[in-house]
């Protein structure tokens, strides 16, 4: 497929988002079983949601350069019964929402205990929204995932660890950058963002492998006989039906040299997993915010890299029919 | 229940792209408003074709073929590019099977034609959103043309008539027939669409002759032996058979 770098952002970007605002109600949820010592006060959370919100925001606004048409974008919220594509568009709106009301709540100190559960367990409107909005995040999360996961024909979409990969890959950015921003406005926090950060890469890294190996061992179920019909060992097509480009030639091919593809794929499993560990662990051993953002910087890139060799790894069965001009 | 459909016999097809030509002539013309070309005639041509015809060698020269194949939208009766449209502007006609697009409603998000393992459905680039074959559906239940003439233009354009057109849900049509009785198929079946477009293949009519058609073992009067040459002056039948 040809990699649309508007695609690239929009699941990028909102990935970046979801995995901040996880984060911070993690710690959040930490907090209020006292595991962790230290708690980020009200503040911190309010800009914490409001650096996830235009991560989101600028996912969105990427999204609709995807579109021919997007002065009819609201059309798309239509199909939910059976488009994880109008899913994603009805989710992603209602989760930013809810992480808006959650920065908010934070930044009015909406705190007054609602109830209480068990014994001493208070509950407020805060931790209820960020109880929906944990929900939404997984529910966009899978939404988009499924938007590729879903279509059978692409093989090396077609699978549940493309949805593992959206959430281990967003979760893992998005703890990232909640570690570098807490080595700046909460420095107590650093460590517990940051051990989850390493956990979550290394978890990513492993379901992307996995994803790897099996997309190098795909067998393409169609070939030119099926696409065709004609039972031969030797089949060569000879004319496309026509000289120049068209759509077909032009959205389902990458159009780059398979060493690229290579070192694409190298680059990105540099970039998302291996560096952003080693600056994660360092910067984490040394107090080093710097090597902290640096982590973020240089995994936000990796992803950019990912989805793009995400995007070109996968062969559309259409390309069978489009492969001589002339 | 009615699935219109196409039936394309490889057998006939000669790669003349008349289909084609008839196809763009009549949609870019429509009310739906043109199918866009850019370049046309410049260095690098493109365009909106809802029919492609592609060629397909088969086998190692000499023992080659050449297979000429159109391809437009098969009309699935499992479309996997329906239900993937956020916006319900891809849709299958209950009455008639016919899958279209609603060019008011389509918000040129091309989902669907990832959705499609057949490469069927192209953008329009100026338009901005997704087009497809639609059985000329705004000439197929036109009232105003005569009823020989209420067919897709690809299929009126073929000089050869490779291209048949008609209703494959019902066993008596004249595409039903040609699809049972000539050994129809669908492509890329391992996918499940149940694409209603079906191709015939390639048949070839051998005679089988065996020796003892041509020299008869058991023939008495040895007919086709070389015959004892007679004399010039015998008298001969009459003057042909004379030599």
């Amino acid at each position: 497929m040809h990699p649309a770098f508007s695609v690239i952002f929009l699941t990028t970007l909102i990935g970046v988002g979801q995995g901040l605002f996880l984060a911070l109600y993690t710690g959040q949820v930490y907090a209020l079983f006292n595991v962790l010592s230290e708690r980020g006060d009200h503040h911190f959370y309010a800009m914490g949601s409001l650096i996830a919100l235009v991560f989101l925001v600028a996912g969105l606004a990427a999204s609709f350069f995807h579109l021919g048409r997007p002065e009819r974008a609201w059309r798309s919220a239509t199909q939910w019964r059976t488009s994880w594509l109008s899913r994603e568009v009805i989710v992603l709106p209602a989760f930013m929402a809810c992480v808006f009301i959650y920065g908010m709540a934070h930044y009015f100190t909406w705190d007054m205990p609602l109830f209480t559960l068990g014994e001493t367990l208070q509950v407020d409107f805060i931790m209820l929204v960020g109880a929906v909005g944990t929900l939404l995040c997984f529910a966009l999360f899978v939404s988009t995932g499924m938007i590729y996961a879903c279509l059978r024909f692409l093989q090396e979409w077609h699978t549940p660890l493309t949805v593992s990969n959206f959430i281990l890959l967003g979760g893992a950015s998005g703890f990232a950058l909640a570690t570098a921003y807490a080595a700046l406005a909460a420095p107590g926090l650093t460590g517990f963002y940051g051990k989850w950060a390493l956990i979550i890469t290394v978890l990513a890294f492993a379901s992307r492998l996995a994803s790897l190996v099996r997309n190098h061992k795909l067998k393409p179920k169609s070939t030119l006989q099926s696409a065709i019909g004609v039972r031969h060992a030797k089949i060569a097509q000879q004319s496309q039906g026509f000289m120049g480009g068209s759509f077909n030639t032009r959205e389902f091919f990458h159009g780059k040299s398979a060493s690229m593809l290579r070192s694409v794929k190298w680059l990105f499993i540099a970039l998302t997993f291996a560096l952003p560990f080693v600056f994660l662990a360092w910067g984490l051993s040394i107090n080093s915010t710097g090597l902290l953002l640096m982590a973020f910087a240089v995994q936000y890139v990796g992803l950019i890299a990912e989805r793009w060799f995400f995007f070109a790894q996968a062969n559309h069965p259409q390309n069978l029919y489009y492969q001589t001009i002339s | 229940m009615t699935q219109l459909a196409l039936v394309i016999d490889l057998n006939v097809c000669v790669g003349c792209h008349a289909c084609v030509t008839n196809c763009k002539e009549w949609n870019t013309s429509g009310m739906a408003g043109p199918l866009s070309d850019f370049n046309p005639y410049g260095a690098d041509p493109t365009g909106t074709f809802l029919n492609r015809v592609q060629t397909f060698e088969v086998g190692t020269f000499p023992n080659t073929e050449t297979v000429h194949f159109p391809k437009s939208c098969l009309h699935c009766e499992e479309p996997p590019c329906v239900p993937v449209c956020p916006t319900g502007a891809s849709y299958k006609r209950k009455e008639d099977g016919i899958v279209l697009v609603d060019y008011d409603k389509c918000i040129g998000c091309k989902y669907c034609s990832w959705a499609c393992p057949y490469g069927v459905r192209e953008i329009d680039e100026k338009q901005k959103v997704m087009k497809k074959c639609t059985l000329c559906v705004d000439r197929i239940y036109d009232m105003g043309l005569p009823e020989k003439e209420r067919k897709p233009a690809c299929v009126l354009a073929c000089p050869t008539s490779a291209r048949l057109y008609g209703d494959v849900h019902d066993p008596e049509s004249e595409v039903s027939v040609a699809i049972r009785e000539n050994s129809g198929y669908q492509l890329m079946p391992e996918w499940g669409t149940k694409p209603s477009n079906h191709y015939l293949p390639r048949r070839k009519t051998q005679l089988r002759i065996h020796d003892d058609e041509l020299m008869r073992a058991d023939n008495p009067l040895k007919k086709e032996r070389l015959l004892p040459k007679p004399d010039k002056n015998e008298p001969s039948l009459d003057d042909v058979t004379s030599w």
